[in-house]
């Protein structure tokens, strides 16, 4: 057997000079830009736990902090558009650290010429999610650039929620166990899938639709039924691979997935058939994959299939002993192999 | 039908296996000379599934791993002239060149674009009638035939403005190179996409010159495992023999329009493998019919003195002589984040595959 260090520096190859597409695709190549550049700089205690959101002891509180560009290509896309995007992507953030998501900034950088009504109704997509959401977007900015030095609208948003205590241990993962499993909330690669079809390239008709959505209700659903979810992220660029690769790597444990338990829908699997894509490795935006105590994992999934956003929820697998450091999936016709993480742009701009 | 569930069902999937657990006895080392292979053999996890004396190796099936780096520079120097547009399959843009990669340029301002069918480049070029617009043509039997509708299909249109930059290559001249340089195996698992178009013929040699069986495969677990069984059967019989494994999109004759519009376009010339060296007419080029769209015939351009491969053992790998594995780069200096050797960049190619899934 072998074992790799896929963080390995490469000094033998071409020498990097600018920056690639793939530096933003969510994979190994973007993980290399922040290990490489942002965390050698910017270190510190907060910084390097390198959670969905950093975690701040203010005044005896904990507080949780994050931040999220969205520069999705198209803008609007079925199931959504950029703004909901924008506050499902900074509430997720939050509420998979365990916070309670609570105030929201948005920034908007806007190119010359974009359409107004556009804008209202990206806006007001926002004001819904965020209200369905129950956080207040609280300030803002905006910036306009000449036509051609940005595409219409990029958005960023960043946001603050409370951590209670006794979950601050969720974003590290730190009381995983040998035998806890592995939970979705739903079917995979909706979002990537959606907005690649909406691509005017590709000439595809489908009734694929986005999953975006803020997740703090369903994790709140989660919640109430039990505490003993151990470790929580949302599947977003790179999708369920990148969230499995930050779960197992470096750590005394392995993971082993079953594939045929994790839902897609067939009109996603059929278009990743056709392009070559790996579900696991297509892009959510309402997908949170959680680590649980084994005996509660029946009791959690059962509460997030009764929230609207888990109706497909599945236990999808589990931490094991064997293989630490590393995960296998069992094929759906039964054979097995090793779960990578995407390694270069897979995409255009998905969110 | 439904290729997601019924040529992946485990039960179909472990009868099969125990059939083919039943029948051999012998060791046998079977090659998959086609890059979808390798990625599904991969993706499914099927090494792991067969017993410990049934050997998979891969072959030089990934185009974009036998072609030259001489053709990366060279597309690279033709994204650099003025006006220029380059179309490509997504594959092709990672690889390095001696000094570059056509990623790389593009993040330098070059215009390079990804298409998912020549005709996209086509369109490309009608609506940039001021633009140079050139079609990197890569790839097997399979998309030689796209190739060759995409020149008939600009000629028809009169446009002026359309090039084709051949890399396209044909399998069997590889296929008895293999046994030539007395490469170890059995039995070939046949390309399915390329025998969809060439039909069946030109593997004949094969079987009864070489000795060898040859089984073509489809791409599902169930059609490879198949095709495994009869190459198994075969082999324990000694009776090699052409046969198809994959009889829902293959016959013996082939796709006849394709083939004829393939001879219309293209000629014969010898081609350059990575692994192999030169081989005989394994290359197509473009007739002189049709020079006017042929990017070699129509651009001077001045091309890097192509670098050496180094440390990289691509050629080994694609000859199933090496184990991706045991390349020194591998994982360490070649990872497909940072491809060293284009068996690692091309997502069909056999260390990109082991990489991500490593069924063994």
């Amino acid at each position: 057997m072998l074992f790799l260090n896929i963080n390995h520096f490469n000094e033998l190859n071409m020498k990097r000079e600018n920056i690639l597409l793939g530096h933003g695709s969510g994979g190994k190549l973007t993980h290399d830009l922040i290990d490489k550049l942002f965390v050698k700089y910017f270190s510190n205690e907060i910084l390097d736990a390198q959670g969905d959101s950093s975690i701040l002891p203010i005044e005896g509180e904990q507080i949780s902090f994050t931040t999220d560009s969205f520069v999705v290509n198209p803008i609007f896309f079925p199931g959504g558009n950029i703004g909901n995007l924008a506050v499902a992507g900074t509430v997720n953030d939050l509420a998979v650290s365990g916070a309670k998501p609570l105030y929201l900034s948005a920034a908007f950088i806007l190119e010359e010429g974009f359409s107004l009504s556009e804008l209202e109704i990206i806006v007001k997509s926002m004001a819904d999610d965020a209200k369905a959401a129950g956080v207040k977007i609280v300030t803002g900015d905006t910036k306009v650039v000449e036509r051609g030095h940005a595409d219409k609208v990029f958005i960023n948003t960043s946001g603050i929620g409370i951590l209670p205590k006794n979950r601050m241990h969720i974003s590290s993962g730190k009381n995983i166990e040998i035998g806890d499993k592995i939970i979705i909330n739903g079917a995979i690669g909706d979002h990537g899938m959606a907005v690649m079809a909406q691509r005017n390239d590709l000439n595809i008709t489908s009734e694929m639709v986005s999953d975006c959505a803020p997740l703090n209700g369903l994790i709140d659903a989660a919640f109430a039924v039990s505490e003993d979810i151990k470790f929580m992220r949302d599947a977003t660029r790179g999708g369920l691979s990148s969230v499995l690769t930050e779960l197992f790597e470096g750590k005394s444990f392995g993971v082993e997935i079953e594939e045929d338990a994790i839902p897609v829908h067939d009109n996603v699997l059929g278009m990743c058939e056709l392009l070559g894509f790996d579900p696991m490795q297509v892009a959510n935006e309402g997908k949170v994959v959680m680590v649980v105590k084994a005996e509660k994992a029946e009791e959690i999934v059962l509460a997030l299939r009764n929230h609207t956003l888990g109706k497909e929820a599945a236990i999808i697998g589990e931490i094991t002993v064997s293989h630490p450091g590393k995960g296998w999936i069992i094929t759906t016709i039964g054979g097995k192999r090793v779960i990578d993480m995407l390694a270069g742009e897979q995409l255009p701009r998905i969110c | 039908m439904k290729l997601n569930t019924e040529f992946r069902d485990k039960a179909t999937v472990k009868n099969l296996v125990k059939a083919i657990n039943a029948l051999s006895t012998k060791p046998i080392t079977l090659m998959e000379v086609c890059g979808g292979h390798t990625m599904s053999i991969q993706k499914f996890g099927i090494p792991s599934l067969l017993p410990k004396n049934i050997k998979l190796i891969s072959g030089p099936g990934c185009p974009v791993c036998v072609t030259d780096r001489k053709y990366i520079d060279q597309s690279i120097a033709y994204s650099r002239m003025s006006n220029a547009i380059i179309t490509t399959y997504g594959d092709l843009i990672r690889v390095p060149g001696s000094s570059s990669s056509l990623e790389n340029e593009r993040a330098l301002g070059r215009d390079i674009r990804i298409v998912y069918s020549i005709l996209d480049a086509i369109k490309i070029a009608e609506e940039n009638p001021d633009k140079k617009i050139i079609f990197l043509g890569i790839g097997f039997e399979t998309t030689t035939p796209g190739s060759a509708i995409g020149i008939l299909t600009a000629e028809n249109k009169g446009l002026k403005n359309f090039f084709l930059y051949s890399a396209h290559k044909v399998m069997p001249p590889a296929m008895s190179a293999l046994i030539d340089e007395d490469v170890k195996i059995d039995g070939y698992i046949g390309p399915g996409h390329v025998s969809a178009i060439t039909g069946t013929g030109i593997y004949n040699f094969i079987a009864e010159e070489l000795g060898l069986g040859v089984v073509i495969a489809g791409f599902e677990p169930l059609d490879l495992l198949q095709a495994i069984l009869m190459l198994v059967k075969q082999f324990e019989s000694g009776k090699p023999a052409v046969e198809i494994a994959y009889s829902r999109v293959v016959n013996h004759e082939g796709n006849l329009i394709a083939q004829q519009k393939v001879n219309q376009v293209f000629e014969p010339r010898d081609d350059w493998w990575r692994g192999l060296g030169i081989l005989p007419d394994s290359g197509l080029g473009i007739r002189s019919e049709y020079a006017a769209f042929d990017a070699e015939n129509v651009f001077e351009v001045e091309v890097e003195p192509t670098k050496k491969d180094g440390a990289c053992i691509c050629g080994s790998v694609l000859k199933g002589i090496a184990k991706p594995f045991e390349c020194k780069l591998y994982g360490k200096g070649c990872t497909p984040m940072d491809p060293v050797g284009p068996c690692m960049v091309s997502s069909e190619g056999a260390c990109h595959a082991f990489f991500k899934y490593q069924s063994l």
